[in-house]
């Protein structure tokens, strides 16, 4: 265990390392922070001077080893656009990212395990096609057309009329296809309850829900299909087991069956998936938070991007890094507490 | 930051515990409080009005701040600060200021105020090339200032417009740490970038860069005369264009601007907000590098180039009627302005002229634009690209995000390549100085002529309407110019980028917006 841990926190120094390299090495190609600096009638002498003061006519090797020696004691530099050292930036926009991902994993493991399981043990069923071609539909759709669709009909509403409305059928029809809207469409709202440091919270009152349901819903729309279909590939394939029919002959309620015997093993491989999408859902939330103006880390690495804020992209893809080495050693920890049979070092057994 | 952070939530902790009459006596002597909120594409990157010249800064620089004079809708000036002005010589113009002017921290705003500023402007990277045909400026007492330029200079006031007077007393001493309160610091904390003075009718109560600004109406705003009535400005930046629009839809927020082009039909259809544009400012063109092809240095190509390129089109398709087609840099009410200039269309003429200048099979050319910096400016390059082709011109186009772009446009890296530009003096000789000037890397003269379109007759002319100080006389030579730039087909023009703002029905923009796209929000009235 111990071993374990020590091999995956050299592992995140190697991935760390890396990231900063690669990203140091991309600077030269993102443009000049100076551009983004000055007025268009600043003087070529004015950005020179500018450009001498932040240090980025020395050579890639000097900068670079300016930056790790700073970066090994914890400084990473001061971002070009909020004039702050670039962890307190970031800091301060970690909550809101983290709080949209927190919120759409509840959405996903709320609806993607009944349902999942329910499409396994109905596979034919009306209402699990129904299911299944939802969540294709779902997987297909890029999810910043999704969050425009969800504001276009929940935040700012549809008014549907191709029905008679002198009909009483065709006014039902309208109203049917037709929305009111009234959801907010951006940012985190004004109602947040401060838990510490720089945490603001949109978790304890209702008008702090409201404002994230829209980006959490689109957010977890890429995902929540692929779990439904996960975890219903896997209940089936558990469901054709041996063990499964022996619990059926002996005589086992077949609830028990489904939700301790089969189920325990379904999670097994969604947990891994689980882990590694987590990942992928922090690089999600950059066209999340754009579309909904969410102020968290995606949208402030989108932002930095454009102004060539250079040494908060760098800490930013750091951190993320970081990110991924810590849930990917956390998948493997959970995995190896859920089913004891998996040595993490590696060792022959 | 924390400070400020523990008033606001103890001030909002206060408004839910104070008991109900209280409130309602507050509500009872004038009417409830008018809250505007507002989504821009981007907020200003600092409080300090003399960090960066840029459209973010002057729009925040006009609620905190006032100038002394300010421009109207048809360009022309009007007093702010400065309640009078006159000319006592060639070099030299006296302001008198208004009396009884408030600072936001109680101080009175004097002469001196405005002596301090324009010496601080003078030491911003920024504005400093702006400010350089200033000499100085004396307070003669404490209600006249007197503004000595080096030579005769007619632009004293368009210069008067940049000058927002910040409160020098309170910029004046050291902070905590031992800085200097009045410094400027572009890339780094300071005291002026996060406190902010002025004797603008809004004061700012809290900012989170990236997030919001709030402001707040200075209870002592010396313009008793105008009819602003809004309480409390919320801005957001909303930098994607399909959410800026949503909020304000949705009616999430109240006005937004820019309106982008594409939207601009589903704006006009909702019956519960109002779209209000206007022909803007900054020309949009293509230069021709006579340094790289050989072909460029003959007017004939140039002026097939012009004619092969329908900017009518591009006008009315392309920018979907949302932009003025141009034929010269001014744009309508600057003083060079030449309304003799059509702009030229005809691809048979452009087919002749080639010919002419033996170049009937054509010749392929580079061409670069950015795509993420003017409205459609990729799809404008794409379609110039294609209206070429019609005379033969092969075009390699490559677009850049605007990041990347200034790099290439720096080193002339294409033959072609596309600019908008805007002058920071309203004015039509900051145009040529920056655009069509022979480039001169000492005075900064041309340092945006990718064309390397060099006219030292021209150049000479402009020097001249520099220091002319009777304004009929410079307007009829800055003419002259844009004729002879015309004749000469020193580049291609496109078109004005227009303006657009849009906001709820109760909010009346329409008064308060001009083409330099600083909206006078302190004269802004919103209907109950």
């Amino acid at each position: 265990m111990i071993a374990f841990l020590i091999k995956r926190l050299m592992h995140a120094f190697v991935v760390m390392f890396v990231i900063s390299v690669i990203s140091f090495a991309i600077q030269s190609n993102l443009g000049d922070p100076i551009q983004q600096m000055v007025g268009q009638s600043v003087p070529e002498s004015q950005r020179a001077e500018l450009r001498e003061e932040l240090g980025l006519n020395d050579s890639f090797l000097v900068q670079y080893g300016r930056f790790a020696t700073n970066a090994l004691q914890g400084d990473f530099g001061y971002s070009y656009f909020f004039n702050e050292p670039t962890t307190e930036v970031i800091q301060r926009h970690l909550p809101a990212t983290l709080e949209l991902v927190i919120a759409a994993t509840l959405i996903i493991v709320v609806f993607s395990v009944p349902i999942g399981v329910y499409c396994a043990i109905r596979p034919r069923s009306a209402l699990s096609r129904f299911f299944m071609s939802v969540s294709i539909i779902g997987i297909s759709i890029p999810v910043f057309l999704t969050a425009i669709m969800l504001i276009q009909l929940f935040a700012i509403g549809v008014d549907f009329s191709p029905f008679p409305v002198d009909t009483g059928w065709g006014q039902w029809l309208n109203g049917v296809l037709s929305t009111e809207g009234g959801m907010p469409s951006y940012g985190r709202g004004n109602d947040l309850t401060h838990l510490f440091g720089t945490w603001d919270s949109n978790f304890f009152s209702l008008d702090g829900l409201t404002y994230l349901v829209l980006p959490a819903v689109s957010l977890a729309s890429i995902m929540l299909p692929l779990f439904i279909r996960l975890i219903r590939a896997e209940m089936l394939e558990v469901l054709q087991s041996e063990y499964v029919k022996f619990a059926t002959a002996k005589g086992i309620s077949l609830k028990r069956i489904y939700f301790v015997h089969a189920l325990k093993n379904t999670m097994l491989p969604v947990i891994t998936v689980g882990g590694v999408q987590l990942g992928t859902m922090v690089a999600y939330t950059i066209l999340t938070e754009t579309v909904f103006q969410w102020p968290g880390m995606g949208l402030m690495f989108l932002e930095a991007i454009q102004r060539s804020d250079i040494p908060l992209i760098v800490t930013y893809l750091m951190i993320v890094g970081l990110i991924f080495v810590v849930t990917n050693t956390l998948v493997d920890l959970i995995y190896g507490l859920v089913n004891p049979t998996v040595k993490l070092t590696g060792k022959p057994a | 930051m924390i400070d400020k952070k523990t008033l606001l939530a103890s001030l909002l902790g206060a408004s839910v515990v104070l008991p109900l009459p209280a409130l309602a006596q507050d509500s009872a002597s004038d009417s409830d409080p008018v809250t505007l909120r507002m989504a821009y594409d981007a907020d200003p990157v600092s409080l300090d009005i003399h960090e960066q010249l840029s459209g973010g800064i002057l729009q925040l620089s006009h609620l905190t701040h006032d100038p002394l004079v300010r421009w109207t809708k048809d360009v022309k000036f009007e007093p702010r600060l400065a309640a009078d002005w006159e000319r006592i010589d060639d070099k030299t113009m006296r302001f008198t200021l208004r009396d009884g002017v408030k600072f936001h921290t109680g101080n009175d705003f004097t002469a001196k105020d405005v002596v301090w500023t324009i010496n601080r402007l003078k030491r911003s990277a920024d504005f400093k090339a702006i400010f350089d045909p200033i000499a100085s400026a004396t307070a003669i007492d404490e209600h006249t200032v007197e503004i000595k330029t080096h030579k005769p200079y007619p632009l004293v006031l368009n210069l008067a417009t940049y000058i927002f007077p910040m409160d020098s007393e309170y910029y004046s001493g050291e902070t905590e740490d031992g800085d200097p309160k009045d410094e400027i610091v572009k890339n780094g904390d300071s005291f002026a970038s996060r406190h902010s003075s002025g004797t603008g009718p809004y004061e700012v109560v809290s900012r989170q860069q990236g997030v919001k600004v709030e402001f707040e109406r200075f209870d002592d705003y010396w313009d008793k005369d105008s009819p602003g009535n809004v309480d409390r400005l919320v801005l957001t930046p909303i930098g994607e264009n399909a959410t800026r629009v949503s909020a304000l839809l949705s009616g999430d927020v109240d006005f937004i601007a820019p309106v982008p082009p594409n939207d601009l039909d589903r704006v006009r259809a909702d019956k519960n907000v109002e779209l209000t544009t206007m022909s803007g400012t900054r020309i949009i063109l293509m230069q021709l590098n006579q340094k790289r092809v050989e072909a460029f240095e003959d007017p004939r190509v140039r002026k097939a180039f012009n004619y092969a390129v329908n900017q009518q089109a591009i006008a009315d398709r392309l920018m979907k009627g949302f932009a003025t087609p141009a034929a010269q840099l001014s744009p309508k009410g600057y003083e060079g302005y030449n309304d003799s200039l059509e702009p030229r269309y005809d691809v048979e003429k452009a087919k002749e002229l080639m010919k002419e200048a033996g170049y009937e099979d054509g010749f392929s050319v580079s061409m670069m634009a950015p795509n993420n910096r003017y409205v459609n400016d990729a799809k404008i390059a794409q379609a110039v690209a294609t209206m070429l082709s019609r005379i033969n011109v092969d075009v390699d186009l490559k677009t850049l995000p605007k990041a990347q772009y200034w790099g290439e446009f720096d080193d002339r890296a294409a033959d072609i390549m596309m600019i908008g530009w805007h002058a920071d003096t309203e004015d039509s000789a900051n145009l040529f100085q920056y655009l069509t000037e022979c480039p001169d890397p000492e005075t900064g003269a041309g340092q945006y002529n990718a064309a390397n379109y060099c006219n030292p007759e021209l150049d000479e002319k402009v020097a001249q309407a520099n220091v002319e100080t009777d304004r009929a006389k410079r307007a009829e030579m800055l003419q002259a110019v844009e004729k002879a730039l015309y004749d000469d087909a020193a580049f291609m023009p496109l078109h004005w980028q227009d303006l657009a703002w849009a906001a709820k029905k109760n909010v009346k923009l329409e008064p308060v917006v001009n083409v330099m796209n600083f909206p006078y929000l302190g004269d802004l009235v919103v209907e109950q």
